[in-house]
């Protein structure tokens, strides 16, 4: 039978082969489902990651950082899926992945860190709600005499709330914490000096725990670790784990391809580690919102809106991309410079979630995300 | 900032519960120099130099002994080769035998005895410099007169010495103890006079070795080759950095010139090789000596007066005469503004502080009291940024003395400024440039978070951070304090407030 101080002694020993590498957060349901968050901080890239190389604009408005997709694999007539993304296509043509363009949570400005806390709490504005869909999740899951248990030094915000979470901290040198960093960030604001040097900190912060470090064994390593707590006997059935690095202000090109391949690598460790469990596992990839359309002048893009989320694992009804495209031309962009969102994502992620865990939608809905305004439900993410 | 959180903090270095400066804060800095410590316990307890340079002569004498045994047995190796040389080969069988056997017949070659006496000598060298590093810190901590150890810390790096060698790792911080703390109530000339005499310094800065090139000591040996010479590094330092300050008028030739003056200033009993021990210097081990057989003879020209003086008393007045010379008080008046007054130090403030070091000879009390009677150092803005010393001093200081820590040291050096290591002989950098960096500021707040998360919830950041900054807290400081979803986090942003980075 899994027993707590087991799990705590085994996270203990195995964290510490990666443990300057992403985070990791796991919580026990009892389930046989699984399900892994991956957490994309610093606003990834939708339109490099599944590209719309069938929209007439995107060669023009997307120039040089259009040449990766010259050679890359066709997902259908409009998307391409980026090159590197070798695992993850091969989920794609076994029917189980699933992407969703064009996309975005209730948010509409465009700072990290309120970005983070709509994507993280299910609300629709940045710290209207204190605790995370995911620790909402967890209550509406059957009860299990053993409480979640998070592996990080702090919890992230999406497994926040009153279901209890223990925590463990791998690190000796633990990073300072979102929330703390938040805080930061708003006693600084008014200070001329501290706030210019901070916000240069917090955005190296996000770089520099990066997938694409040590060409992305430590995302692999993250990802195999993560199975390994999952598959064991009695193990945690959800997790959630936080990759930074995204947010690619200058020369996007190497730097994202770094990024994706680091995730291809998380993901395939976590599909070889859960072996036969990975049929009951899905796997949802977001970020807090996109990037611009155009480049700009260091090789590189800026806040947006519209991004992509993706679907994986052996419980998706994948093998296409799910998208209302609202176009690349300039006169279609939101604002005039970003991917117009046409699609929720908080209907995406309660309605994979009612299928996944056999809730119901209108339960998950206004569970996990109390303010949301309408939209239609997403079917049929999930086999049942 | 209000007086009493500027005596506190910008004078100080940081509140610690309980403190108050009272109605007058300027009375209570001044106060303070009767109450300073020159030699607290902790740094009593502690060896001193004397011990210090008997350790590094005992291995001086040890490694020459094993050099010695080392070249005797390379010669008998060598002429037994020669001799196997000569004589018929053996057996293919028996070299292979040979060989099998040969590692259990010498097990030990792996071990270099001399870098091996190297490694101990250096491991005892670093036990020491971590026990002077953390009374150091202890002191700053504790103690009730914080406006003279700031002071003690600002002569410290004025006249820096950095752990970097063998001989400077365990002495750097007996050169504060010893030459600094003494006099940091006393007058410019007399530190100076000690510091330039200290081992610390004398290592540091390679004049233990300066020989002058007509001296008796390079004559004697002439024939035999040995090259020994002037070494013009610290008497370039005394000029450029701890004196009269860089391009205020002295040439290349005045610097040559003071270095032959300097020359026989030497430590005694240290270097144990004979060379050395032939010199006859047979005063206590560290203790200054001065090697006649080293000295350049004759008369020196330095800034255009000559110096008929002979031996150790040429330098001497040499010293005497920069300790109190006009380029040398604006110097220190500088370096003394900017500490109190920010970066780029007002010029008012500069030639007050000047004229009282020339005035009184360089009595360091009397330009103190300018300095605190001065204006410019009590505007109401802060006016400096913490160095990572500074701020982890005023965070341990801020905690309460019940609160002190193992680790403070290791933390300075984290946020990088490793205690007594500045690298150079100028010292640590005393401008916000230098500290105020986007990585520097996360890990203070990392550290924070930390050292916020030890206290628990044993303290109420609201209270302290009103006792540590009377009257000075900021609306948007208290309030990101108030708003903190526990008092640990409250406390880490209380220890990262701009009032706590700068003061």
């Amino acid at each position: 039978m899994f027993n707590r101080r087991k799990f705590i002694a085994l996270g203990a020993s195995a964290i510490a082969t990666s443990a300057f590498g992403p985070k990791m957060v796991l919580a026990r349901a009892a389930t046989e489902r699984r399900f892994v968050f991956i957490i994309q901080r610093g606003a990834a890239d939708g339109l490099m990651t599944v590209a719309p190389v069938g929209d007439p604009a995107f060669v023009t408005q997307r120039d040089a950082l259009a040449q990766d997709f010259v050679a890359a694999p066709k997902l259908d007539s409009m998307f391409a899926l980026h090159p590197v993304l070798a695992n993850i296509d091969g989920l794609y043509r076994a029917r189980q992945a699933l992407f969703v363009h064009a996309v975005a949570s209730p948010y509409r400005d465009r700072s990290h860190f309120d970005g983070q806390n709509v994507l993280e709490t299910g609300g629709t504005s940045a710290y209207s709600l204190k605790d995370g869909w995911l620790n909402r999740l967890l209550s509406l899951l059957p009860k299990d005499d053993d409480s979640a248990i998070a592996l990080a030094a702090s919890i992230p915000m999406a497994l926040r709330g009153p279901v209890e979470v223990a925590s463990y901290a791998p690190s000796a040198l633990p990073d300072a914490s979102d929330d703390l960093i938040a805080r930061v960030s708003s006693m600084y604001q008014n200070d001329a000096q501290l706030h210019a040097a901070w916000e240069q900190a917090t955005a190296t912060r996000m770089l520099t725990s990066e997938l694409a470090a040590d060409n992305g064994r430590n995302a692999a390593a993250t990802g195999a670790l993560a199975a390994k707590l999952m598959a064991a006997p009695g193990g945690a059935r959800i997790a959630m784990i936080e990759t930074g690095g995204w947010d690619t202000h200058a020369q996007q090109r190497g730097r994202l391809t770094g990024q994706l391949r680091g995730l291809d690598a998380m993901v395939a460790a976590l599909r070889d580690g859960l072996g036969p469990l990975w049929s009951d596992t899905l796997v949802l990839v977001a970020t807090e919102f996109g990037r611009t359309v155009k480049i700009n002048g260091t090789q590189g893009t800026d806040h947006g809106t519209g991004s992509v989320a993706m679907l994986l694992g052996g419980a998706v009804n994948g093998g296409r991309v799910e998208a209302d495209w609202p176009g690349l031309a300039d006169a279609q962009l939101y604002e005039g410079r970003d991917l117009r969102p046409t699609l929720g994502l908080d209907n995406l992620i309660h309605g994979a979630l009612a299928s996944h865990f056999n809730l119901s939608p209108v339960q998950t809905a206004a569970t996990l995300f109390p303010d949301m305004k309408g939209g239609r439900l997403m079917r049929d993410l999930v086999r049942v | 900032m209000t007086d009493a959180s500027i005596a506190l903090n910008r004078f100080g270095l940081g509140a610690t519960p309980g403190d108050r400066p009272g109605a007058d804060p300027k009375k209570w800095l001044i106060a303070q120099f009767d109450r300073f410590e020159p030699r607290p316990a902790a740094i009593a307890a502690l060896p001193g130099s004397a011990q210090l340079c008997d350790e590094l002569g005992q291995h001086s004498a040890r490694d020459s002994q094993i050099r010695r045994q080392v070249n005797a047995t390379k010669r008998a190796q060598r002429r037994a080769a020669a001799r196997a040389a000569a004589a018929p080969s053996p057996a293919p069988d028996m070299a292979m035998g040979e060989a099998m056997t040969a590692p259990q017949t010498a097990p030990q070659t792996n071990v270099n005895p001399i870098s091996e006496e190297l490694r101990r000598a250096r491991e005892e060298a670093r036990a020491h410099y971590t026990e002077q590093t953390t009374a150091r810190a202890q002191a700053a901590v504790t103690t009730s007169a914080p406006f003279v150890e700031r002071l003690v810390h600002f002569w410290s790096n004025h006249f820096a010495v950095s752990a970097d060698k063998l001989e400077t790792i365990g002495l750097t911080g007996t050169l504060e103890f010893e030459a600094v703390r003494p006099h940091v109530l006393g007058r410019f000339g007399d530190m100076l006079n000690a510091v330039e005499r200290h081992p610390s310094m004398l290592f540091f800065l390679d004049q233990a070795q300066s020989v002058g090139p007509n001296s008796p000591v390079v004559r004697a040996s002439g024939r035999s080759g040995r090259k020994r010479g002037l070494n013009e590094n610290l008497a370039r330092e005394i000029l450029e950095l701890h004196t009269l300050g860089v391009r205020t008028g002295y040439s290349q030739a005045d610097v040559t010139e003071f270095a032959r003056a300097m020359t026989g200033w030497t430590i005694a009993g240290v270097d144990r090789r004979p060379p050395f021990l032939a010199l006859g210097l047979t005063g206590e081990p560290g203790s200054f000596a001065f090697a006649a057989k080293m000295h350049e003879p004759g008369t020196r020209m330095i800034l255009g007066k000559t110096w008929p003086q002979q031996g150790e008393a040429q330098a001497a007045a040499v010293l005497d005469m920069l300790a109190v010379h006009p380029a040398t008080a604006r110097h220190i008046a500088t370096k003394l503004a900017r500490h109190f007054a920010g970066d780029d130090p007002p010029p008012a403030l500069v030639a007050r502080l000047e004229a009282a070091f020339l005035k009184s000879d360089g009595d360091l009390p009397t330009v103190y009291r300018a300095l605190v009677a001065s204006p410019e150092c009590w505007v109401p803005q802060p006016v400096k940024f913490k160095t990572p010393w500074e701020w982890t001093i005023s965070v341990e200081r801020a905690l309460g003395a019940q609160q002190q820590r193992k680790g403070t040291v290791g933390l300075i050096s984290q946020l990088g400024q490793p205690v007594w290591r500045p690298g150079s002989p100028a010292g640590w950098d005393d401008v916000a440039g230098s500290w105020a960096g986007p990585d520097a500021i996360m890990r203070r707040v990392e550290a924070a978070e930390r050292i916020a998360q030890r206290t628990r919830d044993t303290l109420d950041p609201r209270a302290r951070a009103a006792e540590l900054f009377p009257g000075s807290l900021s609306d948007a400081t208290a309030q990101a304090i108030s708003r903190a979803e526990s008092p640990s986090q409250g406390l880490a942003l209380l220890l990262v407030a701009p009032e706590m980075m700068r003061r």
